[in-house]
């Protein structure tokens, strides 16, 4: 409007509209074109999350009747390992009787097992991401008799649980099932 | 300063259609050059250098590697093997990667103690920054390659920094590796960000420049150049100084090569890839030493990631933290003492990262961290008030050649 030939001719009826009319175009194709773009950009970024063959993998079977009470065994799932200790009664018990606030990130004990005696936990230290110690009847198992991560110094309790140094969380539970008696599928 | 009348008929014919060699005779030729510059401005021609040598030991590595999960670890013992020369090849850019860092790091220093990121150079100072982030990110993805532990269990740490990020850095994590966790999707594309990234760093290397030679350089004085009594022509005066640094470089440079090419290595990396091991001492390259203390000094997970990454960014805000108008440390009793405090804090902070954060190292760590922000954000704005510069000399050529009057008259001579 500032234009002084648009004011002259905007007296004419129905140019009022011819304007508005093109604002709308204008902002039409505009969203149009940012959301087609948008969806362009997609395909580029999520290409990068993981594959169909990557998450085929996810779900792993293994078989524990041969772990003996107070061992531990180590597999393979989704590329990381996966902790499997069959916990002696101690444990159980020193686990189970641990205050909520004693805990950085409170979770009962019952809510991370399915059956006492089996603990399973994804053995990522939830710091970043180091491998704990612990497995090996050799390995130091830190200040709670579960398990210690040399890399900056975080200590685990027998239910997985983090204790003491800079890891925010829980060893992780991931999802599982008893096929049977001996028999568990992780994932 | 018109360009010469070039007498070769090619050069000539070519120049008037694509003035490429009057760019370089200006540019290169008779650009005007501080006559006081000293040996630590022959750095950023040293570091371009560096550059080069990267880009051409990288393309013929890429040539013979495998960038596959089962392969890489097998493909790079084949190049330290088998491979005619892949031994110093490989050598060559292993080596590279440090040195261009130690260029680089003097380099920055130098733009610190003489007040380079100052006006009217800001943005020159911001490109160098983010040059050296990229050439972080470049030598970061590029340990990961050769698929060892150290470079299995880095990748696995340096990514899971992201994870600290409430709500979304879970998913970016995975959304990095390409899986949950770090492997062969990782590895591929690492090894195209690799080779990418380097080219990236040439494209903001020349914006550099451009900048650079906008402004001009600063000098040891830290004050302007007045006329061409202040300054000599870049060839010879500067190409001869740069090449006699050059020489030196590449003798220092050749005695790593040759006769401790494993000197900045972790023998760990001689150890394939192993997902269900971690090595009991995790410690990254020298030159990302003082960063991880940052980190690990820091209880807090998200807070050490911050403070980490903070002491990078806080470079973009040095134009306005440092409030003194006077650039060269030269003339500044206070910051000059400051200035080598703050060089001890970082190779302190460098000694404690590469140390276990136990004890005696996490107290120093700590306390070495605080000073790295405190130095920036407190003392560096307080200075300014307070500190009382020494007078300034009015000219460049008037202390160097005792006195205004004999620089014309030696001026006036030589025209
Ligand atoms: C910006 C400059 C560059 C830097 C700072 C850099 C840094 C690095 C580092 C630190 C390594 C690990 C060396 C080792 O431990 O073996 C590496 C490996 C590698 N880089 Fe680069 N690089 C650069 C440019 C390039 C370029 C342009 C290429 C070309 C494609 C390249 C290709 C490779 C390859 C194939 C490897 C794996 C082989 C090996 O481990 O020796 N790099 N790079
Ligand atoms: S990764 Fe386990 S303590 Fe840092």
């Amino acid at each position: 409007m500032a234009n002084p030939a648009h004011s002259a001719t905007s007296a004419a009826p129905g140019h009022d509209e011819g304007e508005t009319r093109r604002d709308f175009l204008f902002l039409a194709t505009a969203a149009f074109g940012a959301v087609g773009l948008g969806s362009a950009i997609w395909p580029f970024i999520d290409q990068m999350n993981p594959s169909a063959d990557v998450l085929a993998l996810a779900t792993t079977e293994v078989d524990i009747s041969p772990i003996a009470e107070g061992q531990s065994i180590t597999v393979k799932w989704r590329g990381k390992p996966v902790f499997i200790r069959r916990r002696t009664q101690a444990e159980i018990e020193q686990a189970a009787k641990v205050q909520d606030s004693e805990l950085p990130d409170r979770q009962a004990d019952a809510s991370r097992v399915k059956k006492p005696e089996w603990l399973i936990v994804v053995g990522v230290c939830t710091h970043l991401g180091c491998v704990p110690l612990g497995q090996k009847v050799t390995d130091p198992r830190g200040d709670y008799g579960g398990w210690f991560c040399p890399c900056h110094g975080s200590h685990y309790d027998t239910s997985g649980r983090i204790r003491k140094g800079p890891a925010p969380k829980n060893l992780d539970v991931p999802d599982y099932v008893f096929l049977s008696d001996t028999n568990v599928r992780i994932g | 300063m018109n360009a010469p009348e070039w007498k070769n008929p090619v050069v000539r014919w070519i120049d008037f259609r694509l003035p490429i060699f009057s760019f370089v005779y200006h540019e290169l030729g008779v650009y005007p050059a501080p006559r006081n510059l000293n040996y630590f401005w022959t750095f950023g021609s040293l570091a371009g250098i560096v550059l080069v040598i990267m880009l051409a030991s990288g393309i013929v590595l890429a040539f013979n590697y495998t960038p596959h999960a089962t392969m890489a670890f097998d493909s790079v013992e084949r190049i330290m093997r088998d491979v005619n020369w892949g031994w110093l090849l490989r050598y060559i850019h292993m080596n590279g990667g440090s040195a261009f860092f130690i260029v680089v790091y003097i380099h920055m220093f130098r733009g610190l103690y003489y007040g380079s990121y100052k006006y009217p150079r800001e943005i020159l100072w911001f490109l160098g920054v983010i040059i050296l982030l990229l050439m972080m990110a470049t030598a970061f993805m590029g340990y990961v390659l050769p698929w060892g532990q150290m470079s299995f269990w880095g990748a696995t740490v340096i990514t899971n920094l992201f994870s600290a990020f409430p709500l979304v850095g879970e998913s970016i994590v995975t959304w990095l590796w390409g899986g949950y966790s770090v492997d062969n999707p990782t590895l591929n594309r690492f090894f195209a960000l690799h080779y990418l990234l380097a080219f990236v760093i040439v494209g903001a290397a020349a914006v550099h420049l451009w900048a650079l030679h906008v402004q001009k350089s600063n000098n040891p004085m830290g004050i302007d150049t007045k006329g061409p009594q202040d300054t000599v022509p870049f060839h010879p005066y500067m190409t001869v100084k740069d090449l006699f640094s050059l020489s030196v470089f590449l003798t220092v440079f050749s005695m790593f090569v040759f006769f401790a090419p494993n000197f900045f290595g972790e023998p760990d990396n001689y150890i394939p890839a192993n997902p269900l091991v971690t090595p009991p001492h995790i410690v990254p390259e020298w030159y990302f030493l003082p960063y991880y203390a940052i980190l690990r000094s820091i209880p807090d997970k998200l807070i050490g990631v911050l403070a980490m990454f903070g002491s990078i960014f806080v470079l973009f805000l040095l134009p306005w933290l440092d409030t003194s108008r006077v650039r060269s440390g030269t003339f500044r009793p206070a910051y000059k003492k400051l200035f080598w405090v703050f060089v001890v804090d970082c190779i302190v902070l460098g000694y404690v990262g590469a140390n276990p954060p136990e004890g005696y190292f996490l107290i120093l760590g700590r306390l070495a961290t605080i000073y790295y922000f405190f130095h920036f954000i407190i003392l560096l704005p307080l200075l300014g008030w307070f500190e009382r510069p020494l007078p300034l000399p009015t000219s460049i050529s008037q202390p160097v050649l005792g006195g205004r009057t004999a620089a014309t008259a030696r001026h006036m001579e030589k025209a």
